[in-house]
């Protein structure tokens, strides 16, 4: 696994074409480290000309403007923005939907202007441009595989078609929940509810979510979102179904297919 | 006689509406200032899909349905009520029909049709809430005024349209006998519904009640009208009128995307800029400070203020939340309900105690609480799912800054997130050099 910094790029006079925006969950959360590293496979696989922040990346602010602290979102955005603009990023990826939103819709009028893409996008256009080939490694064909869309993806960015077309091409059967694309039920995580306790209720909603996706028969819930990859997994587990129904983000499943 | 009697009505009606009207307009401009002016041919074109075009009912294809009946027989009958003014006001009968011929018949026949349309539409919604109970219909903050509203006027639309048959089935049965009006020999109307449901209903009334039957359809035919025009500021039905600029006020940015407050974005760049001065004088020195965030419905958007007048309580929102589905306080049409009302007392304060009256209330605290507030996942779905493009997820945030800004009230995990983002760039307690550690982990 080769993972260049822009530091080290820099250094050698490079400039690369695209920055993996890694994001927190990515680099810190043992699941999501797991997708991080499927989606690096990938881009040396392809040998895309990329590269990381590594320990110049910080909290893209999404967190804290989410949960009203405007103060704590704008200095976060404004010092990434600094650190960018000055490696002249021009195009970025990230796993992460949160980051996307926030790097895509909220950094520009702060003084960030990049190109953003979503993870699933970046893979799409990989294939579809024949750079990655799925052969070779795990067979999804006939298998049941549900998508939960990301609020930040879907709703938040209208990306429905990326996630769902790679799933198409791995042969296996896309099914539907009763609540997709526009219709989609939250995982429960977005608006800083990942880093607090739910208010009172009468259920989880990532309880509620996964009843959604157990219904499908899926064998694979597959995400695009490391925080609805945590809550589906719990959501899973609530329902002792883990021996019977893995949550899996699209770009392992891509990784899984072709072998890296 | 009559004459004068339906111009002096067709005045104070039209005269008292212009005179609420004029108050929504103040209230709705005690918000603060954001700019919607751009994008106009874009903003039209929502606007004819979404409001005009009902589009987004689609998304719920049986109410759309029956509520496609209502707006449509609403909006055409509008046609028949100029014929009534113009009727009203010279002493003629049926202005239009020497003059448009067999075309007002047509004309008259469509609006017939979609008014029995309209009608089994209605029963079908009071059935969905007085019988069926549907879940969105039987939330908690429907009880009491709510629900008596949606059936007032539910019940005003049956008796309209009820007014409408007997008006033109009695005229049916009295221009059969050649007594309908000075102006009318004796023939047939042949309107669709009307030419037999008439002499189903009134073939053995005498030709002085049928006058009667026909003046009381005529009459309670502009009546309700002009009663429930005067009644929509003070209901949920204003959506009627309002959808229209709502629409086209909409927001036409991706959903996701928050608004910077440009306060803070000023004071983080002076932080972050080691050649600025601290101490030097404001731009606009005269200008009052503004809170960060909102805590009454005065620090939000003129736009938010549209919305909470635009929202007809349907409920679309609060069924799709994920937090009010899993039996959290959350119900962003409560969000939605409380805003109007509060703006609804901040406006009659500030017009009987002058403008900036504290009456010591807030919506934050007397309306809303921080739980309903806290329980948001920011997930966008009642933004998507509001036929007439309200969007309660800006005005969550807003109050939310409020809270963590100027109260610093905010769940205690939510604090040590914070902390950890100032600290160490991460949500959670991890040092940022540690970020590229995964590289070097198997």
């Amino acid at each position: 696994m080769r993972v260049p910094t822009m530091a080290e790029k820099m250094a050698n006079g490079e400039s690369p074409e695209i920055l993996f925006w890694v994001g927190c969950a990515g680099s810190f959360d043992d699941r999501a480290k797991k997708i991080t590293k499927a989606i690096v496979k990938i881009l040396n696989k392809c040998q895309v000309d990329f590269a990381v922040l590594g320990t110049e990346e910080s909290c893209s602010g999404d967190p804290a403007k989410r949960a009203g602290n405007e103060f704590t979102f704008q200095m976060q955005a404004m010092m990434n923005i600094e650190v960018m603009n000055a490696y002249e990023v021009k195009k970025i990826v990230t796993a992460c939907p949160h980051c996307f939103n926030t790097l895509k819709n909220e950094y520009p009028e702060l003084g960030g202007n990049y190109e953003v893409i979503h993870h699933t996008q970046l893979i799409q256009d990989l294939i579809n441009t024949g750079k990655l080939i799925l052969e070779g490694g795990e067979t999804f064909k006939g298998k049941k595989i549900t998508f939960h869309d990301p609020c930040y993806l879907g709703r938040a960015n209208d990306v429905y078609e990326a996630p769902r077309s790679l799933i198409e091409k791995l042969d296996a059967e896309l099914v539907e929940m009763k609540r997709c694309k526009t219709k989609g039920l939250c995982c429960g995580a977005g608006g800083a509810q990942m880093f607090k306790e739910a208010e009172k209720g009468n259920k989880e909603i990532n309880v509620e979510r996964t009843e959604d996706a157990l219904e499908t028969q899926a064998e694979i819930i597959a995400t695009g979102c490391p925080f609805c990859n945590t809550m589906m997994t719990d959501g899973v587990k609530n329902f002792e179904k883990e021996g019977d129904v893995k949550v899996m983000d699209v770009a392992e499943l891509i990784a899984h297919a072709a072998d890296l | 006689m009559e004459i004068i009697l339906f111009a002096i009505l067709l005045s104070a009606g039209a005269g008292f509406f212009a005179y609420n009207a004029w108050k929504v307009r103040y209230n709705i401009l005690l918000g603060q200032d954001i700019d919607r002016s751009d994008k106009k041919g874009e903003r039209i074109k929502t606007m004819v899909l979404v409001a005009f075009g009902q589009k987004k009912m689609f998304s719920r294809p049986i109410p759309a349905l029956l509520h496609l009946a209502l707006y449509v027989a609403f909006v055409i009958t509008q046609i028949e009520l100029i014929e009534i003014a113009i009727d009203g006001l010279s002493g003629h009968h049926r202005f239009f029909y020497f003059k448009l011929g067999g075309f007002y018949t047509f004309m008259i026949s469509f609006i017939e049709i979609l008014s029995v349309l309209a009608f089994v539409a209605t029963l079908a919604f009071l059935i969905r809430r007085n019988l069926l109970k549907l879940p969105r219909f039987t939330m908690k903050e429907l009880i009491g005024w709510p629900t008596k509203d949606a059936n007032i006027i539910l019940i005003a639309e049956v008796v309209l349209i009820c007014c409408i048959f007997s008006m033109n089935g009695a005229d049916e049965v009295l221009y059969s006998r050649g007594g309908s009006h000075v102006e009318f020999a004796k023939g047939h109307f042949d309107f669709a519904i009307s030419s037999w449901m008439g002499p189903l209903l009134f073939q053995n009334f005498s030709i002085d009640a049928l006058h009667v039957i026909e003046r009381i359809g005529w009459w309670g035919h502009i009546l309700m009208v002009f009663a429930f025009l005067n009644y929509l500021p003070y209901s949920k039905h204003f959506h009627i009128l309002l959808a229209f600029p709502n629409t086209f006020y909409s927001n036409l940015e991706q959903k996701g995307k928050f608004t910077n407050m440009e306060s803070v974005t000023n004071e983080v760049k002076l932080m972050l800029d080691p050649n600025a001065d601290p101490y030097a004088a404001p731009a606009n020195p005269d200008e009052a400070p503004k809170r960060f965030g909102a805590k009454d419905v005065t620090d939000l958007t003129w736009k938010n203020l549209l919305d909470a007048y635009t929202c007809t309580e349907c409920g679309r929102c609060s069924s799709s939340c994920p937090a009010n589905v899993t039996g959290k306080l959350l119900s962003p049409r409560k969000i939605m309900m409380d805003t109007r009302d509060r703006l609804v007392e901040v406006g009659e304060n500030y017009r009987k105690h002058g403008k900036g009256y504290d009456d010591g209330k807030s919506l934050i605290g007397d309306y809303i609480t921080e739980e309903e507030l806290w329980a948001c996942t920011s997930c966008n779905a009642c933004v998507q799912e509001c036929p007439v493009n309200i969007d309660p997820l800006s005005i969550i945030v807003d109050l939310r800054r409020y809270l963590v800004m100027e109260e610093s009230k905010i769940p205690s995990e939510l604090t040590g997130m914070l902390t950890n983002i100032e600290n160490n760039g991460a949500p959670w307690q991890f040092a940022q050099s540690e970020r590229l550690n995964w590289a070097n982990e198997d």
